[in-house]
Formats: C-alpha cells, sequence, structure tokens
C-alpha cells in the first residue's frame, strides 16, 4: 500500500483543482474571511500603531512631575515653588551649571484640519529653554528653535500634516495675539509630532496663566536615578500630592485606555465577523462534499481511504480561507498600512499617528483565518469521510 | 476449476423505519475464476446490493464470503479497502470519472494506491488504455469524449491494477445499441484473453448474451436450476 499521505495529496489535488467548478461559492467565502481579516487588522494596527507611538515618545530617564490624579496634563499643577524645589533633587543632571528642568504649560487652540476642513483642538505647549533637549529625537528639520521671550512658534511634522495654516514662515493669530512660525521639528513617531512648541513665559503671559505650570520634566543622570529621585521627592512636603513617574511610564499610562479599547473593538467585531465567514465556509464545504458526493464514493469504492476524503476537504477548506487570510493581510497593507491617522487622546489632545501592522498582527491574522479553515473543514470532512463506498451512491 | 467467490448462507437486510426489508435470506453460490455472469432481475431485486457485498462495499448481516479461500466479512474497516483496491475493479453505469482529470490521469488513480514509481505508473496506464484502443485519447478529459468512449477509460481504471474480478453495473445502460456491443465484446475479450472473472448486472438480454452464463435474481433469489448448472 502507498502511504496515506500520497493519497491525501491525490485527493487533495483533485477537490483543490475542482474548486473553479465552485467558483462563485468559493470566492465569497474567500472574500468572507479576507474581509474579517481587514476589519480585525484595521483595529489592531490602530492599537499598535498608538501603543507604538505613545511608548516610542517616553525616556525612562526623564521625569515626568504632574499632580496626583490628573490623568492629563491639562487639570495638572505645578507651583513655581515646587518647580524650584524639584531643581535641587539628586541626580538632576546639569548643563552650564544649571538643572535640566522644563516647567511646562499645555494649552488647546484651534486648528483646521486638512481632511475635513472643520476645526479641532491641537495641543499648545510652552517649554522651558531646556525643553527640546528634554526630548529625545526630537531635530528641528527646517528653520531654527524659537528664541526665548519672543512670539515665536515651532511646529511639529505630523501636526502641520494634519491641520492647514501652520506652514513655515507663516504669521498666525492665536487668542489675539500673532505668533511667528520659525520652525518646524520632527519626533518620528512620537506624541511631540503633533504639538506647537513656544516659550514657556511667553505662553503663561499670552495665555493669561501667570506662573501656572501643569507639569514639569526633569533630565536625570541616568534611568537609574528615577527611584531615588522619586524616593527623596515623596519625603518632602512641599512636594505633597506630586507624581513622579518616567516619561515612558507616563505615555504608556495615558495611552493604555485607547489601545485597549480598539483592541476591545477588535476583537468584538473580529469574532462576529469570523463567525459569519465561518458560516459561509462550512456552508460551501458541506456543497462541496455534496457536489463531490459521487466523486467521494467512487474513490471510496477503489480505494482511498475515508481519511484521504477527509483530509482532501480540510485541506480545500484551509486553502480557500488561508488564500482570504492572505488576501485580507494584502487589502491591510494597501488600504492602511502606514498611513496616518489621528484620535483625541486623553486631556484632548490630537495625537497624530501611524496604523503599524506588524509582523505579528500579520500571524495573528493568519492564524485566525486559518482556525476559521480549520473549523469550516472539519464537519464536512466528516461527512466526506462517512460517504459510504457503494454503488447505489456512486450512481451519479 | 477453482472457485473465486463462495457465498455461504448469507443473509442481508435494511431497514427502513421501522421496517426490517430482507433483501437476501440464506444466500448461497459459487462463481469459479473465469467465469462471466451476467445477473439479471427486476428493480429491487437485490442486484447492487449483491454486487456490493461481492466487491466489499458491503458487509453481510450474516454468513461468509470467501474470495480465493480467504474470508472477507470480517475484515477491519481498512483492511477491507485494502483488498478492494488490491483484487476488484468496479465498472458503473455513468462512468464516474473524474471531470477535471484526463484519461490517462483517472485510469492512474487506482495506481497511487500501489507502490508502484512514477514511471511504471505510466507504462501501466498506456498498456490499460491500449486494451480498450483509447490510447490516442490519453490526454482527453472525460468532456471530450464520447459515451462510449468514457466507458472504456473507466474500464481501463478498473483493470489496471490486474485485480482479478471486475464487477459491472448496468455498464451499457446509457450506451446505444452499437456502442454497447463494443463494450460488451471488450469485457469479453478480458475475460477470454486476461482470464479476469467478470460479474455484470444488467437489464437487457441481449447484453446478457455476452456472458458465458446468465442468473435471475428475484426478491432476493436465484433461479435454482441455474445456479446448479
Ligand atoms: N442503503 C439502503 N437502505 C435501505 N434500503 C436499501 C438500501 N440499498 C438498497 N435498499 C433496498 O434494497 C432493495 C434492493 O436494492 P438494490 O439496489 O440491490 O436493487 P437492484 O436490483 O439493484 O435494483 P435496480 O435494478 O433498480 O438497480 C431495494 O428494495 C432497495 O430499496
Ligand atoms: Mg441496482
Amino acid at each position: 500500500m502507498a502511504t496515506l499521505l500520497d493519497q491525501i495529496n491525490a485527493v487533495t489535488a483533485l477537490n483543490v483543482r475542482s474548486i473553479p467548478q465552485r467558483g462563485w461559492m468559493s470566492a465569497a467565502s474567500v472574500i468572507a474571511v479576507a474581509l474579517t481579516i481587514t476589519v480585525l487588522l484595521f483595529f489592531l494596527a490602530l492599537a499598535n500603531g498608538l501603543r507604538a507611538t505613545v511608548e516610542g515618545s517616553g525616556s525612562e530617564d526623564v521625569a515626568i512631575v504632574i499632580r496626583e490624579g490628573s490623568n492629563a496634563e491639562l487639570n495638572s499643577v505645578v507651583t513655581r515653588d515646587q518647580l524650584a524645589i524639584l531643581a535641587t533633587g539628586p541626580n538632576v543632571a546639569q548643563r552650564n551649571e544649571a538643572p535640566l528642568i522644563s516647567g511646562e504649560l499645555l494649552v488647546i487652540v484651534d486648528g483646521v484640519k486638512r481632511s475635513t476642513g472643520t476645526n479641532a483642538n491641537m495641543p499648545f505647549r510652552g517649554i522651558g529653554q531646556e525643553g527640546l533637549a528634554l526630548r529625545r529625537g526630537v531635530t528641528i528639520t527646517r528653520g531654527r528653535m524659537f528664541n526665548p521671550g519672543t512670539n515665536e512658534i515651532v511646529v511639529g511634522a505630523g501636526l502641520l500634516r494634519e491641520f492647514s495654516g501652520f506652514e513655515f514662515g507663516q504669521t498666525i493669530r492665536i487668542r489675539g495675539s500673532d505668533w511667528q512660525v520659525v520652525g518646524v521639528f520632527e519626533a518620528p513617531g512620537t506624541v511631540f509630532e503633533s504639538e506647537l512648541w513656544a516659550d514657556i513665559a511667553v505662553t503663561q503671559s499670552l495665555f493669561n496663566r501667570p506662573n501656572v505650570f501643569q507639569t514639569m520634566r526633569v533630565q536625570l543622570t541616568s534611568a537609574a536615578a528615577m527611584e531615588a529621585f522619586t524616593r527623596w521627592a515623596a519625603s518632602d512636603a512641599r512636594l505633597e500630592g506630586l507624581e513622579i513617574l518616567s516619561e515612558r511610564a507616563y505615555y504608556a499610562r495615558q495611552a493604555s485606555q485607547s489601545t485597549q479599547g480598539f483592541m476591545a473593538i477588535a476583537w468584538i467585531l473580529g469574532i462576529m465577523m469570523a463567525i459569519g465567514a465561518l458560516a459561509g465556509a462550512l456552508n460551501t464545504m458541506y456543497s462541496s462534499v455534496q457536489a463531490r458526493s459521487a466523486e467521494i464514493a467512487t474513490l471510496r469504492i477503489i480505494g482511498f481511504s475515508g481519511w484521504a476524503a477527509f483530509f482532501g476537504t480540510m485541506v480545500e477548506a484551509l486553502a480557500l480561507s488561508a488564500l482570504g487570510g492572505v488576501l485580507g493581510v494584502a487589502i491591510a497593507f494597501l488600504a492602511f498600512n502606514g498611513r496616518t491617522t489621528s484620535t483625541l487622546g486623553s486631556g484632548f489632545t490630537q495625537l497624530v499617528f501611524k496604523f503599524d501592522l506588524s509582523p505579528g498582527l500579520v500571524i495573528t491574522a493568519i492564524v485566525v483565518a486559518i482556525i476559521i479553515g480549520l473549523f469550516g473543514g472539519l464537519f464536512p470532512g466528516i461527512r466526506a469521510a462517512r460517504q459510504k463506498p457503494q454503488l447505489e451512491l456512486a450512481a451519479a | 476449476m477453482t472457485d473465486l467467490i463462495r457465498l455461504t448462507d448469507v443473509e442481508k437486510s435494511y431497514t427502513r423505519g421501522k421496517e426490517k426489508i430482507a433483501i437476501f435470506d440464506k444466500l448461497t453460490m459459487r462463481i469459479e475464476q473465469g467465469d462471466f455472469v451476467a445477473i439479471m432481475g427486476p428493480s429491487g431485486s437485490g442486484k447492487t446490493t449483491l454486487l456490493n457485498l461481492l466487491g466489499g462495499t458491503d458487509r453481510p448481516d450474516k454468513g461468509s464470503i470467501e474470495f480465493d479461500g480467504k474470508n472477507i466479512e470480517k475484515l477491519s474497516e481498512g483492511k477491507l479497502t485494502a483488498w478492494r483496491s488490491a483484487n476488484v475493479g468496479f465498472i458503473f453505469q455513468f462512468y464516474n470519472l473524474m471531470p477535471i482529470l484526463t484519461a490517462a490521469q483517472n485510469v492512474e488513480l487506482p495506481l497511487l494506491l500501489t507502490r508502484l514509481s512514477p514511471k511504471q505508473r505510466r507504462e501501466n496506464v498506456a498498456t490499460a488504455l491500449k486494451i480498450v484502443g483509447l490510447e490516442d485519447r490519453a490526454k482527453h478529459r472525460p468532456r471530450e469524449l464520447s459515451g462510449g468512449q468514457q466507458q472504456r477509460v473507466a474500464i481501463a481504471r478498473a483493470i489496471v491494477s490486474d485485480p482479478k474480478l471486475l464487477l459491472a453495473d448496468e455498464p451499457t445502460g446509457d450506451l446505444d445499441r452499437t456502442t454497447a456491443d463494443e463494450i460488451l465484446s471488450t469485457l469479453q475479450t478480458l475475460n477470454r484473453e486476461l482470464g479476469k472473472t467478470i460479474i455484470m448486472v444488467t437489464h437487457d438480454a441481449e447484453a446478457a448474451k455476452f456472458a458465458k452464463r446468465t442468473l435471475h435474481l428475484d426478491k432476493g433469489r436465484f433461479d435454482e436450476r441455474e445456479l446448479a448448472a
């Protein structure tokens, strides 16, 4: 006897080659799987892109100081006195004998979205002199940094892509004051790319928030210094009510709600659609077995085993769903991978990020497609295997 | 002559709902090696059921079926399947070819169950197609062939692994007289020259004349005088 594998090969080849005879139905089930995979990937890539953006933004040796319990910068307050105390903490990095710190104020301004032409919120950040140095990976790609004490702003490249009216060299009017765009900065894959930056003192005065800071950035000498710095701050009564955490932890916390939301949508929608696609696959495979019943009976009479009939059906189902999976991934790549999108992050600021189809997500998607194929082929395969090898049944 | 097949006290019944329909009750018969038997009988008399029992595609409720001195009725499902592929060739009324395979590929199917090399398989397929006179149609697909030609391909498929027994259920039921006679003489040649034992079910008295003998089946019983002969 030849091996079972040879039998399975022969029967599978027969099945797969006869798929075109059930063309429309097979195509429909391929498309159902493809759509499921595309939708699943859409939301997973969204979550992934958001997480990558946010985590990429954070350094481990930069401490963020924020008022305890404030989920967003906007409802945080750090006083000028607290700022001064924190500047004297242990392991605070120095430059030119001054601490590398930046007290910051975030205000929300309106901008016109390019895609819709409507107004949307944009974050406008006043930063200290060391604000740029305190952000890893940020480079001025056009023009220069604003000069302290002036109405100059620099604009993030991401924001520039999404909003109109902030082009390099423009003078823009915000809340009754004129600002000049003197530079464009890039901070690839980080939240900062979606912001406008100006001098903290000018921002405080022109937005009428004298001496108010919301957050503070402190450059520590190393990531390992974070713990000592935090412990020191906790022991000082004047700093009570402030929370200190690494920039990375801070951004991860901010994004977790959104990413979890996207993941939940991805899986709820994905599973619902997968059930639909499974129903389609079952239907297709049952009719395939039905259409091939005389063929299967003939093969069984000739001496092919029930296993060969089972696997032939199984492999046909898997081939169709894998094809659907690959198609779904291809659609995802063409339709949205790498595209930028934006979302209202916590604090109602516009966060620009990319759909990110990682290899892991592609594998997840293919696995989902294969699971649909496995279940879609299982029961019809059992029916095929159980078909009796009898002449009457073989009568076409 | 030696017996190829011996049926002893074979019983077979089907249950339809609550009703039990007996098809065979203590059927005993023997078929010699090299025989060519035509089986005739009214619809529902049990002809196909008998072929299924003889070919190992169904099992008796009671009694024994010996083939070449070995009992087949108690073989496991897998062993019976393997036995079938080695010992029996089947010919159907509607040919039952795989539409997407060429004539040669259809004929090759039973050989995929053997350990023959691709080269040996090709040779055997060519021989089988030559025997049925279709060597020039090897690359044609079933829909490019006439009914008679398709049945010849099916006969080639049935003989390609050189089984001792050929079972044919109304092999000419779907063919016109001339074509039917051609097919029947092919079967006759296989019987006379290659020594194949053939059991053929037919409704057609003309077809039965090609066989060495004819048995009439009615309500699961053969004509005793014919059986004894
Ligand atoms: N799988 C089955 N289940 C129930 N009854 C069956 C089954 N197969 C056959 N029968 C019954 O057994 C009887 C004999 O059937 P069989 O197919 O052997 O007849 P036949 O002589 O081949 O008839 P025909 O000339 O119409 O082909 C019939 O009454 C048929 O309905
Ligand atoms: Mg019949």
